[in-house]
């Protein structure tokens, strides 16, 4: 019916192109502070004006960006580790969250004897931090092994078949998580089910970088350190130890794999249990950071599927690349569209979430570490 | 030319008619409650489902997508027709405008996004375009959430009072709405049994089947694709304006992510590869609902969602193609013979090779 033509890969990239450096051109040079008197400014208003109206603004907001990033690589890597030796889209992971965000939040509370939404950092030491952390990956890692076992082990190859068992076990664990979480903690804020976990004490000041007089949260960069500390963990494991190689091997061929004498189910069953740990890292850290409440689940699912469509499924690179590309722009859409009066327009920076997918598959259908074919 | 016996196709169209008879005498036959709230949502919901369906049998792209069109056409509806001011009581743009002239752009700019949607995941396949129509629901949620002026975190209310001249009003007429969704299911059935033997749905079904064999014979394959999801949002948006009408109001959680996944359970329950399962599986799917909500599941709790959810668990366990898929079975298993499943993307289709298209 419809017969190829030449232009359609190169009108899309070009559109995609000027967009992208508009947009970095926008941030760094062509937006405006807001004017002295107060009033509402033009479409070059922002908040802060451009990088070089405020570089102390824009180096906060970087920092931001990149500490975020840290928190989306430790959750979408499980995911994309999931799916790279799996084939497996394992939509219960934001329900994985979602369960070890609570489940920490009970340890801690149980630990440190403190009740309420929040404990005051003061109270937290480091291991009332860590032994939580710890509880809630071995649970979630229990759980999710459990899923693989029953529910994915038989159907291997099946996908759509799988995503769809993933999205059933989503939907209960998500309802359960409401039906029986918090279950201590009596004063949630908002009337909701939001709890937050507590940073240890330490970790709650600023210190100073030395750069432009930018005093940073000690937290948010603990959150960076875990997001590269789990990156070269995942790459050390997979390309250095014997059970990475089997992986990498049961990635490119899982018969040839098991041919060999290699126990590829139970790789399967490790990889999925550390895929699920590091969505409850995550949880830990997502909600030490700001909070956890029902309705959560959508949302980390939502940024583990951009982080891993963006970078490339599977890719560890394409995960690390993906959590940062995303971060900056939900940090900076959130900071640098422009405000031309009340309701306008921050409020529009869910949009740019898509404008990132549809510029990064315009040049890479796969992503971008994705493999092709 | 052979005669071709095909009992099972002279049972099935039996049944259908007789099931079409009866919904004709809906109000006839059924109580209140059913005709306006079980087989309208069904209707509904079906069509919904049906274009979820036809995206999956016939183009091999299972589209998390769809509950997003609706609820798009029927914010756009919203906040076209709705009127600010001393009469109105709305939330979003409150624009007032004609409601015709409102039906039809929201059914076209909803259309307009779905192409738009279905270029962008174009020359993704198989699970990936799972994962991308789901992102573009959870923004489509989280937009209409976020953004104050199209509604925001409350609902639009009162659209059903601003209905176009042609269809008159809707409130306070019993019926009326159960048969309109009901004319519109029908429509919608026989466009898309229509669609495919047309020359467009052949190559599209070429297209599911091997997309880089028809991108050789220099088929367009993404064109192919988007314009199908097109159309699917297109009827989307239909179901999106009755779904408006029928409820009254529209809100961010018409929308979520629950809501995408109900959509998902209504047309595995029916069955992922047969246009008829998107009503059975809407029926079922809303009579579970309805007489089971305030059940308590013993030792676990939780809500109704668990019980969705373990349904849901079973039916893709036991029965990947839905209760379609059981009925071919049972027929099977009766000795019968004759009209094979039409060869249509299944759920228990092994993953493909990933297709990369040039």
């Amino acid at each position: 019916m419809f017969r190829n033509g030449d232009f359609r890969h190169l009108a899309p990239r070009l559109v995609a192109a000027a967009l992208v450096l508009f947009a970095i051109l926008y941030v760094l040079v062509i937006s405006n502070p807001p004017p002295a008197d107060g009033s509402f400014g033009d479409w070059r208003t922002t908040t802060y004006g451009s990088a070089l109206d405020d570089p102390g603004s824009f180096s906060l907001i970087l920092l931001d960006a990149v500490t975020f990033a840290g928190l989306l690589f430790i959750v979408a890597s499980g995911f994309s580790l999931i799916f790279g030796l799996m084939r497996v889209v394992n939509m219960a992971h934001g329900s994985f969250y979602l369960l070890a965000g609570y489940i920490a939040y009970e340890v801690q509370q149980r630990m440190t004897g403190v009740g309420g939404f929040a404990i005051a950092g003061t109270d937290v030491s480091t291991w009332e931090w860590v032994l939580p952390v710890l509880v809630a990956a071995a649970i979630v890692s229990v759980v999710g092994v459990v899923v693989q076992q029953t529910l994915l082990r038989w159907n291997q190859g099946q996908d759509l078949r799988q995503a769809l068992l993933t999205i059933a076990v989503s939907v209960i664990v998500a309802d359960q998580v409401i039906a029986h979480f918090p279950r201590s903690g009596t004063d949630q804020v908002g009337g909701g089910n939001a709890v937050s976990l507590t940073w240890p004490g330490w970790t709650e000041r600023r210190i100073d970088l030395q750069v432009w007089n930018i005093d940073y949260s000690l937290a948010r960069l603990v959150m960076l350190a875990l997001g590269v500390f789990v990156g070269i963990g995942l790459w050390l494991w997979l390309y250095r130890t014997r059970t990475g190689k089997v992986i990498r091997a049961g990635v490119d061929d899982p018969q040839m794999t098991s041919a060999l004498g290699l126990n590829i189910q139970k790789t399967f069953a490790i990889a999925f249990a550390i895929g699920a740990a590091l969505a409850a890292l995550g949880a830990a850290v997502g909600s030490s950071q700001g909070n956890v409440a029902s309705g959560q689940d959508a949302q980390w699912l939502l940024n583990a599927l951009v982080v891993v469509i963006v970078g490339g499924m599977g890719s560890l690179l394409g995960a690390a690349a993906g959590a940062l590309l995303y971060a900056i722009v939900l940090t900076f859409s959130a900071a640098y569209l422009p405000i031309t009066s009340d309701d306008c327009c921050s409020q529009y920076s869910i949009v740019l979430t898509f404008v990132l997918i549809a510029i990064v598959l315009a040049f890479r259908p796969q992503g971008l570490f994705g493999r092709a074919g | 030319m052979r005669l071709r016996l095909d009992p099972k196709g002279t049972v099935e169209r039996g049944i259908g008619l007789a099931v079409l008879v009866v919904l004709a005498l809906g109000p006839a036959i059924f109580n209140e409650y059913w005709v306006n709230t079980i087989l309208t949502q069904m209707f509904i919901f079906g069509i919904a489902a049906a274009s979820l369906i036809f995206l999956n049998a016939y183009g091999a792209m299972t589209s998390l997508a769809q509950t997003a069109l609706m609820g798009i056409s029927a914010y756009l509806l919203g906040n076209m027709v709705t009127q600010g001011g001393a009469g109105g009581q709305s939330k979003g743009l409150t624009l007032g405008w004609d409601p015709t002239l409102a039906l039809v752009l929201a059914l076209v700019i909803t259309t307009a996004i779905g192409v738009a949607f279905g270029a962008v995941a174009a020359r993704s396949f198989g699970i990936y375009f799972l994962m991308l129509t789901l992102t573009y629901g959870v923004i489509a949620n989280y937009f209409f959430g976020q953004v104050t002026q199209f509604g925001g975190f409350s609902p639009i209310a009162g659209v059903d009072q601003y209905t176009p001249g042609f269809v008159g009003e809707i409130v306070g007429h019993a019926n009326k709405l159960y048969y309109i969704a009901f004319g519109v299911a029908l429509v919608v059935y026989a466009a898309i049994r229509y669609l495919i033997r047309t020359p467009f749905g052949l190559s599209l079904q070429g297209v599911r089947d091997d997309p880089v064999r028809m991108s050789s014979l220099g088929y367009n394959v993404p064109l192919h694709r988007a314009l199908a999801f097109g159309f699917a949002s297109f009827v989307a948006a239909l179901s999106g304006i009755l779904f408006v009408w029928w409820q009254g109001q529209i809100a961010p959680g018409n929308i979520g992510l629950a809501a995408t996944i109900e959509l998902l359970v209504m047309a595995v329950i029916g069955g992922l590869t047969k246009i008829e399962g998107a009503w059975v599986g809407a029926f079922a799917f809303i009579v579970i609902n309805n007489y089971v909500r305030d059940v308590e599941l013993p030792l676990v709790g939780g809500s109704f969602n668990t019980i969705i959810g373990l349904i849901f668990l079973v039916i893709v366990i036991v029965s990947p193609d839905g209760l379609m898929g059981v009925w071919d079975r049972l027929w099977r298993s009766l000795g019968g013979r004759g009209g094979g499943t039409p060869d249509t993307a299944s759920v228990t289709r092994q993953a493909a090779p990933e297709a990369s298209i040039p």
